[in-house]
């Protein structure tokens, strides 16, 4: 029988990566248009936590696959499981969030399975085997409708288009799912990884995010500072990222990170379309520029023409003083 | 050590790409053309391994006739020689795979360079689907671990570390939260991100050079390649423009509106 499968991911410290809960909730609208069951695949060293606290988000089986190969993550030894589960349970239909990792693994999963693959998925349509795949093009100038013509069809789903799925209903059914051999036979080692270490929220699950551009010179701390009086998360633009001035995982954009906060300020960005790609889905976004012909001004609901240096304090301040 | 890189041909990314109004595809007009930008970031890694190693860079493009002009961009860049996949119709990235494997198996290089993503499709596929073909290691999303105004970057240093004896190399990669380092078994295939390099312009006497270097012509058909793409656009559309904002005076405005009008803060 054909099912969907979704493949839940772990952060490094073994905790659910949130972007999961929006590729269950994705996975959860495939599964009501095309009549299969949802399935949840996951994939740990000891996998038995992190099924017990996904099983009531509206999966019908977890599968959980135990190797010590995956103590940490790699496409290679990831994706001959996952292929091998998505063929023994018939899954038509294999898909994660667009997270680095998932953009890693899954054209490898395809690729074992023969399989077309979608990435960065806004959303599915149609019914039965015969689904429509929304996604964009282009840095998102271009928004595609396609089908992928192979048997199985593989997909990454941008989490911000799918709100996350909440607890609730029938507890899944977790069976566990022997790895294959050749896992623990991967070509590539893991050496080290260096964790941006961070007290402010994650930039991709942040309510608010203040992101600044070449505007500020390199000099972030009124960024910092505002995001400090609001709870936001920071973000950059990709020119502020090769300067080396900020971390490159805070680089918003086509080829960076997607967020849609409820509150977007973009400080000293000047609004290019592959920087608009990762932020134009945000709620509220509030552009600050000295240019007023600057294309953020475009798309901001709330543009004002200032020196961020002036505005981003005298803000910070009207927020600091109306709270107490 | 033989380094294999692609060049494939792209919008120019300052270009403002246009939907045709039947969806059938986007308005070509006026639009400029560039090789990839991430497939610059490859060339350039490669020419600075085959430097630092010695050894030949070698750079393929699949594409129709115009290819040869990002072809002989990377051979004016420095590449070595240059191989053009000489096909007209639609590609997806399994098609791009299945032919750059066959590509592959006739060079048999040590080492490929491919972008992490191609900027029309922006699929960031076809290196992952390759690397499991050739049931080799994968390290997407390569990165540089100093920064693009560091000395290492303008000593023009390689970021990807080969191991002394050739078999391995070592490659940091950007993820989501930090960066993480693989050690792939050569051969393999490293895809680029944008803080790898900078890629160098072609010089005048490189331009002159590339004229005289070979580009060989194959097709999906010498390869023994079906090329038909799997994955199929139905329709293209404009995204849902924004509503126009407003321009608000001073920060106090801004602070009112925030509060209370869009209720944010
Ligand atoms: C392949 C490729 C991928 C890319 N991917 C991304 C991506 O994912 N994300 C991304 O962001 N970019 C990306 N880019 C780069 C993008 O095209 C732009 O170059 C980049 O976004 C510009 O960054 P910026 O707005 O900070 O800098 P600029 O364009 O230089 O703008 C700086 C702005 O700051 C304003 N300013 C200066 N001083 C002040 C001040 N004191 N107060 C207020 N305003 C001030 C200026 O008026 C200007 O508008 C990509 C490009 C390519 C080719
Ligand atoms: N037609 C092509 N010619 C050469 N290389 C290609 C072609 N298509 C894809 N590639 C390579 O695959 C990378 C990723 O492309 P994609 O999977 O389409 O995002 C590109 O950056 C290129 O390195």
């Amino acid at each position: 029988m054909s099912t969907v499968l979704i493949v839940a991911e772990a952060q490094p410290d073994g905790h659910l990566r949130k972007a999961t809960l929006h590729a269950l909730a994705a996975g959860k609208d495939l599964s009501q248009k095309t009549g299969a069951p949802l399935h949840l695949a996951v994939l740990a060293e000891d996998p038995a936590k992190l099924a017990e606290q996904l099983k009531p988000y509206g999966a019908a089986v977890i599968h959980t696959v135990a190797s010590p190969a995956f103590a940490h993550y790699v496409a290679e030894s990831f994706a001959p499981a996952v292929a091998a589960l998505a063929s023994s349970i018939g899954a038509d239909f294999v898909g994660t969030a667009a997270t680095a990792q998932g953009r890693d693994l899954m054209p490898r999963v395809a690729a074992r399975l023969k399989a077309a693959m979608a990435s960065d998925v806004l959303a599915f349509s149609g019914s039965g085997t015969d689904v429509t795949f929304t996604r964009p093009m282009w840095a998102g100038s271009v928004i595609a409708d396609v089908k992928l013509k192979t048997p199985v069809k593989v997909f990454t789903v941008r989490a911000t288009e799918f709100s996350a799925a909440e607890p609730g209903g029938a507890a899944a059914e977790v069976k566990a799912f022997p790895a294959p051999g050749e896992v623990t036979g991967s070509p590539t080692q893991f050496v080290a990884f260096n964790e941006v270490k961070s007290a402010r929220p994650e930039l991709t699950e942040a309510s608010i995010v203040v992101s600044g551009g070449r505007g500020t010179k390199g000099d972030f701390k009124e960024i910092e500072a505002l995001a400090d009086e609001l709870g936001a998360a920071v973000g950059a633009s990709r020119a502020v990222c090769d300067a080396g001035w900020v971390p490159n995982d805070l680089q918003v954009g086509q080829t960076g990170k997607v967020v849609a906060p409820k509150l977007y300020i973009a400080a000293g960005i000047s609004g290019a379309i592959q920087h608009l790609a990762g932020m134009k889905g945000s709620k509220v976004i509030v552009a600050i520029n000295k240019d007023p012909e600057a294309p953020i001004f475009q798309v901001a609901d709330y543009g004002i023409v200032a020196d961020l240096f002036k505005v981003l304090p005298e803000l910070r301040a009207a927020i600091h003083s109306s709270k107490s | 050590m033989k380094i294999l890189v692609t060049a494939k041909r792209v919008e120019d990314p300052e270009s403002k790409i246009k939907v045709k109004a039947d969806g059938s595809g986007i308005v070509q007009e006026g639009l400029k053309y560039k090789i990839n930008p991430f497939d610059e970031i490859a060339v350039e890694e490669g020419l600075r391994l085959a430097a630092k190693l010695g050894g030949e860079v070698v750079v393929v493009s699949i594409g129709a006739k115009e290819v040869q002009e990002q072809l002989r961009h990377a051979l004016a860049m420095g590449a070595t020689k240059a191989v053009w996949v000489n096909h007209a119709g639609a590609l997806d990235p399994m098609s791009a795979a299945g032919l750059l494997k066959a590509v592959i198996d006739r060079e048999k290089p040590d080492l490929a360079i491919l972008g992490k993503q191609s900027i029309d499709d922006d699929q960031n596929q076809t290196g992952q689907y390759l690397a499991e073909w050739l049931g080799w290691s994968q390290a997407t999303f390569a990165s540089k671990p100093e920064s693009l105004e560091s000395d290492a970057e303008k000593a023009k240093t390689p970021a990807i570390q080969v191991a002394a004896d050739g078999k391995s190399a070592q490659v940091v990669r950007e993820v989501d939260n930090g960066l993480t380092t693989l050690s792939v078994k050569l051969p393999a295939i490293v895809t680029t991100d944008l803080r790898l390099n900078l890629p160098r312009y072609a010089s005048l006497p490189g331009i002159m050079k590339a004229k005289n270097k070979p580009i060989e012509e194959l097709t999906p058909a010498t390869l023994g390649v079906d090329a038909t793409p799997q994955v199929e656009v139905v329709k293209m559309s404009a995204p849902p423009p924004r509503k126009a904002g407003v321009k608000v005076g001073d920060v106090q405005e801004l602070f009112t509106k925030l509060k209370n009008e869009a209720k944010v803060i």
